[in-house]
């Protein structure tokens, strides 16, 4: 499954960069979010994949018995999704915050800091 | 969104959800579940009801400003790193106390550990519906 | 600026310095006995004992003259501005500047460690842009205050490196413990990088031609700037480091031949200059580089002639330049103008400043019996022990020394005494605090020049000491040392001075037809500072388009190259593909992402990308949970909720997306094809190697005997790992707030 997932992991960078190269704005933020979780995948698959064996200390011992899930990248991956939530929110709201103010959401058109006469 | 059924059905749900997401919060450290995960069930709750009522509804139901939680939470989980100190440990070192404690059964633990996913908690709480109701509220 | 009634100039911002220099002063000065006696005093505190850094400190003859030269005239200068800056509204301003260069200046010779007297070096370069710009409201003078910063910059960082290459070379930043391997430096593989750095910051910093031309702009300064930073302290701090480093980097050919033609060069086209400029504070800026060239010229050489020759004509010149930089302020504060053309017989009005100018113009001259001809004798007798050509620079040192006669009358002798036009009215004699400099400084020329014993035992002898090493003599400093070819070059030197001053005229406006005619640096400075602007505004132009597509193509090209390069470079073997694991469940959810994402990828429409999204979001959720992990499969479901209410509510506020057809995007369906690629195969890899699980089985072990918790995953987040957690609901609340600040500010459409 490590490998299946490897293949799957690279459909979604590639489709994601190939989004985020777009010119629309809305392209990008779905590029940005499948890119957030292919690297949760990535994390992930990292640690190796164990199925049916969630990562707790059964009642009474002291550790878990036998082969359990890698903890750690479960962790790390958690806060991730939370963080990529906060990131896309902000890219999200900078989008429509951008199309109120510049009325396009064509990237090649939002040239406010770098204006095209002086460049 | 003006559909009776659903109105009523969110303001039931939010009452469910709140509860789900405390009893989320507290059996984190043992079992599925957390800060994270239950900051996040009740601002969906309280996201719902906003579609359902509006967000003014749902601002008056949740009864304190959103960004107000996230602060509070934020100073709750630092001070429960700081406490740490006057026991003389590291910042974040957990404190426990376990009431009614025997032998055999470590009774009802409390911690500082549990003061800080409660942090962790209001933090997701109000940011997620701050994002939420700041965006529905523009025009 | 002839300003009456006379302002209050005792103020704690004028005499403040006044203290610290004069405090400074007397203790070092109380140390004279014990470095004469052939004593070091050294002191260190340690920083970063680690990378070798320590602020140590070191006294020896060399530091102990410059330190005493640093507070001595410091402590003039600083009287004498607080008189001259009197209710100026930045005195205050000035008075910090000026004491922190002052302190800066020490560190720099006191320093025993390389890397400390590189941050003092290049704090004085710092407090001296302060200084040169301090009139910053005219352009000339930010100018001139930036051209000194970035040439005495470029040199700094030349320094630096040079510093590092030492350290390497050594294994030391101590000059001390350097000094004490002989050939440690002159024998390494990096001795000629190492010694073409220390030259280029010394001779930046000491205005050694071809970067002498920020020396006469930095007369945009005040006044006392230029008499304490531009002849007595901060150009002389590469003579200090060129004779400091002496005993570790000289001896070589390199080291004689750079040193003597730099020197020679800068001292004749100084002093030629010199007499072409009208400006007398100009005039003596120019007479200035002159003598930094003879100090080079001088230092190339380690015979016990030329380097007591270096030592006493430091001294010498740093004690009448000094003074004289001073009647020039007196001058131009007292009748407003620095004018040669303008100044005639003033000595009457202002006697005390005019029998100042004299004394110091005949030292400077080389008159006896003043200490002037001392060094002049001692500057001839070494020209003649160089090991260089010795014929060609007593004839270098003679044109030089001709000219500063010349010009020595035309600073301080027309101006006061002669008839050749008319006295500007007037003029009154100068308030004492400024006069007490000029005459203290003065005197002290005539003083050591009568009884040269004092000067020798206290300080040449222990410089040379410092420089050559005890083993070497230092010649004898005497005004009469009998009939010979020195005196007989000193006649000739007064022969041809007289002449040269009396054509003065004539010969500027040579030079002046001359210099004009031909290119100057200072014009070739603003062509390369133009062409620096224009290389920075073409590569904005080319990196920075504007365009985010295209910062998009060149940082994932980035990413692919630095990704796919490694793969191929490392020549790896990628690992057999297999798929004896894969349930039915795997393969069900491998293809619902897989429906998802390409449908995410090639819609036009909205919804159905948001669908698509959320496709993908829930087929990794499943994932999740089938791999144990239920946290992580919960937050990932409800983050995807919010991820669709969130685009629900913005995409009613937010036109359609328009088709980007793939055809119109090859280049990028094929970056995107390759970096993902690319990824997978690092992926494969990886998971084909072992992994590491230290910390899980810590975590695993740990979670409930220390943490008392069974769920590992949630103990991780808020006990192990609790401080990262606090730092992320930390960017969470971020986000937040600026999302807030964003949706609640006020559109502004005028921006389009």
């Amino acid at each position: 499954m490590e490998q299946l997932l490897s293949v799957l992991i690279g459909v979604l960078v590639a489709a994601s960069v190939y989004l985020m190269m777009g010119r629309n704005l809305l392209r990008f933020l779905f590029g940005l979010i499948l890119l957030s979780n292919a690297a949760n995948l990535t994390i992930f698959v990292a640690g190796r994949l164990t199925p049916g064996a969630p990562a707790l200390v059964p009642e009474g011992l002291d550790a878990p018995v036998g082969d359990v899930a890698n903890a750690l990248p479960q962790a790390l991956v958690l806060t991730a999704i939370v963080i990529g939530f906060g990131l896309f929110a902000f890219a999200l709201i900078l989008a429509v915050r951008a199309y109120r103010s510049l009325g396009t959401l064509n990237t090649d058109d939002m040239r406010v800091a770098e204006p095209k006469d002086q460049v | 969104m003006n559909s009776v059924i659903l109105i009523a059905g969110a303001r039931l749900q939010v009452v469910l959800l709140l509860v789900f997401s405390a009893y989320m919060l507290l059996r984190g450290h043992n079992a599925p579940g957390g800060g994270f995960i239950g900051g996040l069930i009740a601002a969906t709750g309280f996201v719902v009801y906003a579609i359902a009522c509006g967000t003014k509804d749902a601002r008056a139901a949740l009864r304190f400003d959103p960004a107000n939680i996230a602060a509070v939470g934020l100073g709750v989980a630092l001070l429960a790193g700081i406490v740490a100190i006057l026991w003389g440990d590291a910042l974040f070192t957990g404190q426990w106390l376990f009431i009614g404690e025997t032998e055999t059964d470590k009774g009802l633990p409390l911690s500082t550990i549990l003061v800080f996913d409660i942090g962790v908690y209001l933090v997701v709480l109000g940011a997620v519906l701050s994002i939420v109701f700041a965006l529905e509220e523009t025009s | 600026m002839n300003e009456s009634p006379s302002p209050r100039w005792i103020t704690p911002a004028g005499l403040l310095p006044v203290v610290v220099a004069g405090a400074l002063f007397f203790y070092f000065v109380q140390m004279v006995p014990a470095i004469a006696d052939g004593q070091t005093l050294r002191h260190v505190i340690e920083w970063v004992p680690s990378l070798g850094v320590n602020i140590s400190f070191l006294i020896d003859g060399l530091s102990l003259t410059f330190a005493l030269l640093i507070t001595g005239i410091g402590a003039l200068v600083m009287l004498y501005s607080a008189r001259y800056l009197a209710g100026h509204v930045h005195q205050a301003r000035f008075s910090l500047f000026l004491t922190s260069f002052m302190l800066a200046m020490l560190g720099v010779v006191l320093s025993d460690n390389l890397l400390g007297l590189f941050v003092f070096w290049e704090l004085t370069t710092i407090t001296s842009y302060l200084l040169i710009g301090f009139s910053h409201a005219t352009q000339k003078s930010r100018r001139s205050a930036l051209q000194a910063l970035l040439v005495t910059g470029v040199g700094g960082l030349a320094l630096l490196a040079a510093i590092v290459l030492i350290g390497n070379a050594a294994g030391t930043f101590e000059l001390s413990e350097i000094r004490a391997m002989p050939g440690v430096l002159t024998q390494s593989v990096a001795y000629l990088p190492i010694l073409l750095l220390v030259l280029l910051g010394t001779f930046t910093k000491s205005a050694q031609i071809p970067f002498h031309f920020w020396l006469p702009n930095a007369m945009a300064a005040p006044t006392p700037v230029s008499a304490y930073l531009h002849s007595a302290t901060m150009v002389k701090a590469g003579v200090y480091l060129m004779a400091r480093m002496h005993p570790s980097l000289s001896g070589t050919d390199v080291w004689l031949w750079t040193l003597t033609i730099a020197g020679a060069i800068t001292m004749v086209f100084a002093s030629v200059m010199a007499l072409r400029q009208t400006d007398l504070k100009l005039a003596l800026a120019y007479t200035t580089l002159m003598a930094l060239g003879a100090l080079t010229l001088l230092l190339g050489n380690d015979s016990a002639y030329t380097i007591t020759a270096a030592a006493t004509f430091l001294i010498v010149h740093s004690l009448y330049k000094a003074a004289l930089f001073l009647v020039v302020g007196i001058l131009d504060h007292q009748t407003g103008t620095r004018d040669a053309n303008k100044l005639f017989g003033l000595a009457s009005a202002m006697p005390v400043t005019a029998t100042a100018a004299a004394i110091a113009a005949l030292s400077m001259a080389g008159f006896p019996p003043f200490l002037g001809f001392i060094g002049k004798e001692l500057k001839y007798a070494g020209a003649l022990a160089v090991a260089s050509e010795p014929i060609l620079v007593a004839g270098a040192f003679l044109i030089a020394s001709a000219l500063m006669v010349a010009i020595a009358g035309i600073v301080s002798f027309r101006p006061f005494w002669s008839r050749s036009g008319d006295p500007i009215p007037n003029v009154k004699e100068a308030p004492w605090p400024m006069l007490v400099g000029p005459i203290v400084l003065a005197v002290l020329g005539a003083l050591f020049g009568i009884f040269p014993d004092l000067l020798a035992a206290s300080l040449v002898n222990p410089t040379v000491e410092a420089i050559l090493g005890p083993a070497q003599e230092a010649k004898p400093l005497q005004l009469w040392a009998g009939v010979n070819l020195p005196l007989a070059l000193s006649v000739a030197t007064f022969v041809l001075g007289f002449t040269l001053y009396f054509y003065k005229i004539q010969l500027r406006n040579m030079l002046i037809r001359l210099v004009d005619s031909s290119p100057s640096f200072d014009r070739g400075w603003d062509k390369l500072l133009a062409a620096v602007l224009a290389g920075a505004k073409w590569q904005t132009r080319v990196i920075q388009t504007g365009v985010l597509r295209r910062y998009m193509f060149i940082t994932f090209g980035t990413a692919l190259a630095a990704m796919a390069g490694t793969l191929i470079i490392k020549d790896v073997v990628m690992p057999v593909l297999g798929v004896p694991d894969v349930t039915i469940a795997d393969w069900l959810v491998f293809l619902l992402v897989l429906l998802g994402t390409g449908l995410t990828a090639i819609t036009n429409s909205r919804i159905a990308a948001i669908a698509g999204l959320g496709v993908v979001g829930i087929g990794i959720a499943m994932i999740f949970i089938l791999y144990s992990a239920p946290d992580v499969a919960i937050t990932q479901l409800l983050v995807e909720t919010l991820i669709v209410v969130l685009f629900a509510a913005a995409a009613l506020r937010l036109p359609g997306m328009g088709s980007e057809p793939l055809r119109s995007r090859p280049l990028d369906a094929l970056l995107a094809i390759g970096l993902g690629v690319s990824t997978t195969a690092v992926l494969l890899m990886v998971t084909s190697g072992p992994i590491d699980l230290e910390l899980t089985t810590f975590f695993q072990t740990a979670s409930w005997p220390q943490a008392f918790g069974q769920n590992i995953v949630n103990v991780i987040l808020v006990d192990f790992r609790a401080l990262d957690t606090f730092g992320e609901i930390a960017v969470v609340m971020v986000a937040a707030i600026a999302i807030y600040a964003l949706l609640k500010s006020k559109p502004e459409k005028d921006q389009t």
